[in-house]
């Protein structure tokens, strides 16, 4: 009898903690971050509908997030430098550090215990706890004499511990090996080439790529077999063409994949490049409406959806691979600025900042399916990142 | 005395007039959400710097008003600064680079 009561107690003690109604999962949830105000949205792509905003998050003018490997919380990096862990199911920030004046994005490692942030203003890399966000390790990216200090970008996780990023001002890339986070072990790649802008890592962890935006290609390393070096590839890829003014610059990390073949954006001119991931030579260019930002596969790999730089940014191309054809032009809105599938390619989310909306689309009928309102939205980042290799 | 406020008018107003004509107020709307939105896209939206330098007006004190409204219009060779020309008037350009001097407006 004292038992049961006991237990009685305890179920209803347990059930006031969490009520069995609001027991939930996090793979369908996701943030949209509102620039303007600092704020992200969040989002349930099961109901297409945003449940909560979370505020205070600084200056997101530039903004990324990544996921713990529960999918539980999301790590914000902001533009002033700011690193905030947002709890997806309460919706409010568990953490909060300014742990730099200027950051770019950054990566979660492997096992999911450290956080690296990727910064321009000091330039390096730096590596917080992220149960804590408590700091583990600085890694100033220092070049030149070694006075000089560059800006990193293209910061990706990269199997074993690892994180893999790009020096801007010093053409370099640099691996951190984070086995032990206090003391990250450094292989520097020099002389790679000139002003790479941005990189991203295969979706099964082997090669980086660094779009070079000082020169017409982009670097590779083969991370099975970092000993040998960087390769460029698609040198010279404009060559002979005019290059045209670029108002913003594209972004490697939607890489987009079809079977053996690649999509990248070119700089500086309207097109995309198909690179065969077998030889890394050019298989292709195809004609686009203006300078791509995004290079972004559906699921499945057939199609490719690509935005666009000022001023044509009011458009999404879909590109179907195999005909290496254009099947369809969207227009979002003004200023669409990211594109994110469902991890099954069900759903595509398309955020506008200039006409406040985050609009949803099925992929197959290129139907609106829902629409959603959001203050300068920007990225749109779901918790699936928490499960694929690069974020 | 009212000379003297005469003259200080006079000063003032001869200041006004070597700075660029505004543009009308619709305009300057544009053109305030151009620099916030899309020079911020390396800049940054509160103008202190990306993946280019800060546009704050300790940054650009000392530079030649001149010389900034040409990279404005003309781009910066070597560097990823693109020409606006196309977008805008070299008036324009002026009225951005004495906002940009004095710490630029927010969007409405």
């Amino acid at each position: 009898m004292k038992n049961r009561i006991f237990i009685l107690f305890a179920i209803v003690a347990l059930s006031a903690c969490v009520p069995a109604s609001q027991l939930r999962g996090t793979g369908d949830l996701g943030l949209v971050v509102e620039r303007a105000s600092g704020s992200v949205m969040l989002i349930d792509t099961s109901t297409r509908a945003s449940y909560a905003t979370v505020s205070g998050l600084g200056d997101l003018s530039h903004a990324t997030a990544v996921y713990s490997r529960d999918g539980r919380y999301a790590y914000v990096f902001g533009r002033d430098g700011g690193l905030t862990k947002v709890d997806m199911l309460r919706a409010r920030i568990a953490a909060r550090t300014v742990q730099a004046g200027n950051s770019i994005g950054g990566a979660i490692s492997q096992d999911g215990r450290v956080i690296a942030v990727a910064n321009y203003t000091p330039g390096g890399v730096r590596l917080f706890d992220s149960a804590t966000l408590a700091p583990l390790a600085d890694i100033p990216a220092t070049y030149g004499d070694g006075t000089q200090r560059s800006k990193v970008v293209g910061i990706a996780e990269a199997p074993g511990e690892r994180f893999i990023f790009s020096l801007y001002d010093a053409g370099e890339i640099w691996i951190a090996d984070c086995a032990d986070p206090r003391h990250p072990v450094i292989t520097r790649f020099r002389g790679v080439g000139r002003q790479p802008y941005d990189g991203l890592i295969t979706p099964d962890g082997r090669w980086y790529i660094a779009g070079l935006f000082g020169e017409d290609g982009l670097v590779l390393l083969d991370l099975w077999h970092p000993e040998r070096g960087v390769r460029r590839i698609l040198d010279h890829y404009g060559r002979g063409e005019q290059r045209l003014p670029v108002y913003k610059m594209p972004h490697l990390r939607g890489w987009a994949v079809a079977g053996r073949l690649a999509v990248l954006p070119a700089v500086g001119h309207h097109e995309v490049l198909i690179v065969d991931t077998e030889t890394w030579n050019e298989a292709g260019r195809i004609a686009v409406h203006g300078q791509p930002v995004f290079a972004i596969a559906q699921p499945g790999g057939r199609r490719v959806w690509v935005n666009f730089a000022f001023p044509d940014n009011d458009t999404v191309q879909v590109i179907d691979l195999p005909s290496r054809s254009i099947v369809h032009t969207l227009k979002p809105g003004r200023a669409v600025l990211h594109m994110e599938f469902t991890p099954r390619g069900e759903q595509v989310w398309i955020s506008s900042r200039d006409d406040n909306v985050v609009r949803v689309y099925d992929p197959a009928s290129f139907r609106e399916i829902a629409q959603l309102k959001a203050d300068h939205p920007s990225g749109i980042l779901l918790s699936a990142r928490a499960f694929a290799t690069g974020f | 005395m009212p000379a003297r406020a005469i003259l200080s008018l006079f000063i003032c107003s001869l200041s006004l007039a070597v700075e660029a004509a505004a543009p009308a107020a619709a305009r300057r709307a544009q053109l305030v959400h151009m620099v916030r939105e899309d020079c911020g896209s390396c800049h940054g939206m509160t103008l202190m710097g990306g993946l280019g330098p800060p546009l704050v007006p300790a940054a650009l004190a000392g530079k030649p008003a001149d010389s900034l409204e040409a990279v404005i219009l003309d781009g910066r060779p070597g560097t990823p600064m693109p020409p606006w020309r196309r977008f805008m008037s070299e008036q324009e350009a002026r009225w951005i680079v004495d906002s940009l001097k004095k710490g630029f407006p927010s969007e409405k």
